[in-house]
């Protein structure tokens, strides 16, 4: 597949090592003379971002979290005034109190190129015609494909998030070769064509690009085989930029971060730790060409690891593993962590594909309980209630097996766990 | 080609360049914008060894150069046209020129030599018809073709020139940054340029760097400065 910006992306490592320094170096100058809150944190410190001589100096600076940027409301880690701003969007709020980020004139230019990079390692070109199904609006989702798109040259259907049969129509009659959604959304979009009969193969679809949440290879496949696709994952936060910090290749093994634009670190979420190549661990970022809105060491709260191998497609932008966890999303039942996506490997390998499942956590007497709901197709709740209480059992043992840990588990009718893909998985009553 | 890290500059203990960090790479043209006293001629000093003392690497075909001689640099390809053109008044166009070729200046090379002043001629055609003239009786416009000449003519790789448009009329501002373009074109000669003229670097170059008070605080390719507002505001008084 093309890669956009061959000059950048397939830079040497001392290539890349420089252009980080300039722009690191710029950056922090930038960001001590414009925001208030790293000035004063790097006073506090005494910390000169004029004594930084490599990029190892980086690691002296404190993580930025979302608290303090929530603290800065609305506009105070902004890094240029509102005249120089030519966008704003919102992050979601669904952990806490929304975020607003601003977006320069030269931030834009290079949003569009990065999410433009997206569709060029996926192989979408200017013959394609491609339907943004992400909501336009304050989310980041819509209008950074857009352009990104509109600079690849594809024909553009900005559909946004409307509903899901006139979608179809529009994807049918207007030839819609690619789609970029979230993964829920896609899904969403396979069961309804099923239940209309509408087969892959009346249509045009040969590319997804799910991002904004977080998916698994199963789900993969799913979606492969039902809209008849290639599916790529790509990886953003509105904080950081939106859609763009990293993408798929052909390959499929790990997603390639932008570096001329991000520096990537993992830590340990537990003490910060900062963690090496192949550790699993949270993602921190830097932005090093963001005018309006640079952050400093920003902890993504997303869990996953780093690749240097080399990859086959030409770039040579450092890989990180498919996020498929939130360090929010982590339950820790007496005393053990465990994570939703557990849980769904566990219910794919029995049932054989993904089941709509939920995980409701309490505690009795001091005693942590976790009750696991799935929903069950129709066709299964038709079946003897033997092979029902089989699926329970063997549910339960393989939890036991897997996690030692001992769920109840309750299956429930399609469609009683109601879908909403910024809400997670999992009903934490043990907090109210 | 040329890659700069973390390089400090100090007069006495007096710090002139803070961490400055920038490259060029070959065949391009890229500028350093900046005001007065923000450390533009440090950093081209220090990048041919006239700076006492220099903390950092200077790199120049990957090879550190921050504790060579000025001679030596010379000769490894890099040719600097100082601020004030700083020609040698008392002597002809032609033996300014000649200096020049300090780097490879021999009897065998005579051949060279001549085809070097033949193809400065060519650029330049006003030094051939002034050769015997005194340096020092040229005027500034060509001074300064004389000066950006002589580092011709040591065949460099990397070119350095500082604020090569100083007191110079519009128009002959316009032949000599023509002239710099289309040798860049036609040689591939890598141009790194200093100047307080922003209008005129941002039209020639293809990529720059701003520096304040010793720090390089911006860089971009060269839509991305024209883009950047705190460019048009400090440096091109627009808005």
């Amino acid at each position: 597949m093309p890669i956009l910006n061959k000059k950048y992306e397939t830079l040497s490592h001392d290539e890349l090592v420089q252009v980080q320094l300039e722009r690191l170096q710029q950056t922090l100058s930038r960001v001590y003379r414009r925001v208030s809150y790293y000035h004063n944190l790097f006073t506090k410190i005494e910390f000169d971002p004029f004594e930084i001589s490599d990029l190892e100096d980086l690691k002296k600076i404190p993580f930025t979290t979302k608290d303090i940027l929530r603290l800065a409301y609305p506009f105070d880690m902004f890094a240029v005034p509102l005249l120089e701003v030519v966008r704003m969007h919102s992050t979601s709020g669904t952990t806490g109190q929304p975020l607003v980020v601003g977006y320069t004139k030269n931030d834009i230019e290079h949003w569009t190129e990065l999410t433009a990079r997206i569709l060029a390692a996926a192989g979408v070109t200017t013959d394609d015609i491609i339907q943004i199904c992400f909501p336009y609006g304050l989310f980041t989702g819509g209008l950074g494909f857009h352009y990104g798109a509109e600079k690849i040259g594809a024909s553009v259907i900005p559909s946004s998030e409307s509903d899901i049969e006139h979608q179809i129509i529009i994807m049918k009659d207007y030839r819609t070769s690619a789609l970029a959604c979230t993964p829920s959304y896609a899904v969403g979009l396979a069961e309804v064509m099923r239940e209309k009969g509408i087969t892959p193969a009346e249509l045009s679809l040969r590319v997804g690009l799910f991002g904004a949440e977080p998916w698994s290879e199963q789900l993969r496949k799913e979606l492969e085989e039902n809209l008849a696709i290639s599916a790529f994952d790509n990886y953003g936060l509105t904080e950081i930029i939106g859609p763009g910090v990293s993408f798929e290749c052909e390959n499929k093994n790990g997603l390639h971060i932008s570096e001329d634009h991000f520096i990537a670190e993992i830590i340990d979420p537990e003490n910060g730790r900062i963690l090496g190549p192949e550790e699993q661990g949270e993602l921190v970022l830097t932005t090093v060409t963001k005018e309006a809105y640079p952050l400093i060491r920003y902890r993504t709260g997303d869990l996953t690891q780093l690749f240097h191998d080399r990859c086959s497609c030409g770039r040579t932008f450092v890989k990180m593993k498919k996020v498929s966890e939130r360090i929010d999303d982590m339950i820790i039942l007496n005393g053990k962590n465990m994570f939703p996506s557990q849980f769904e490997q566990i219910l794919t390998d029995i049932i054989g594909k993904t089941p709509n499942f939920q995980l409701v956590v309490d505690r009795k007497d001091n005693i942590d309980k976790l009750e696991i709901q799935v929903e069950v197709s129709g066709d299964i709740f038709d079946d003897e209630m033997k092979k029902l209480t089989g699926l329970e059992l063997s549910i339960l043992k393989e939890v036991k097996a897997q996690l030692d840990f001992i769920p109840d588990v309750r299956l429930v009718e399609p469609r009683s766990i109601r879908r909403d893909p910024k809400k997670r998985a999992v009903i934490d009553k043990r907090k109210k | 080609m040329l890659k700069i890290r973390s390089l400090r500059s100090y007069y006495e203990s007096l710090c002139i360049l803070k961490s400055v960090s920038m490259h060029v790479e070959k065949g391009e043209i890229v500028t350093l914008i900046g005001a007065n006293g923000s450390g533009k001629s440090t950093l081209l000093n220090s990048i041919v060894g006239l700076m006492p003392r220099v903390v950092g690497a200077i790199l120049f075909e990957e090879k550190e150069i921050q504790h060579l001689s000025s001679n030596t640099i010379v000769k490894l390809g890099i040719a600097l046209v100082p601020e004030g053109r700083q020609l040698f008044s008392p002597m002809s166009v032609l033996d300014n020129l000649i200096l020049g070729t300090y780097p490879y200046y021999s009897l065998k090379n005579r051949q060279k030599l001549n085809e070097q002043i033949e193809w400065i001629f060519n650029l330049f055609p006003i030094l051939g018809t002034r050769r015997k003239q005194l340096a020092g009786t040229l005027s500034g416009g060509e001074q300064q073709m004389l000066s950006i000449s002589r580092a011709l003519m040591s065949d460099p790789k990397l070119l350095l020139l500082d604020e090569p448009s100083v007191g110079l009329a519009p128009k002959i501002i316009e032949n000599i940054f023509q002239t710099l373009g289309e040798l860049n074109e036609k040689t591939g000669l890598t141009v790194f340029l200093v100047e307080q003229n922003v209008n005129l670097a941002l039209d020639i170059c293809q990529r720059g760097y701003v520096i304040e008070t010793g720090q390089i605080i911006l860089s971009g390719e060269r839509e991305e400065l024209i883009n950047n507002k705190e460019v048009l505001r400090a440096y091109l008084g627009k808005e």
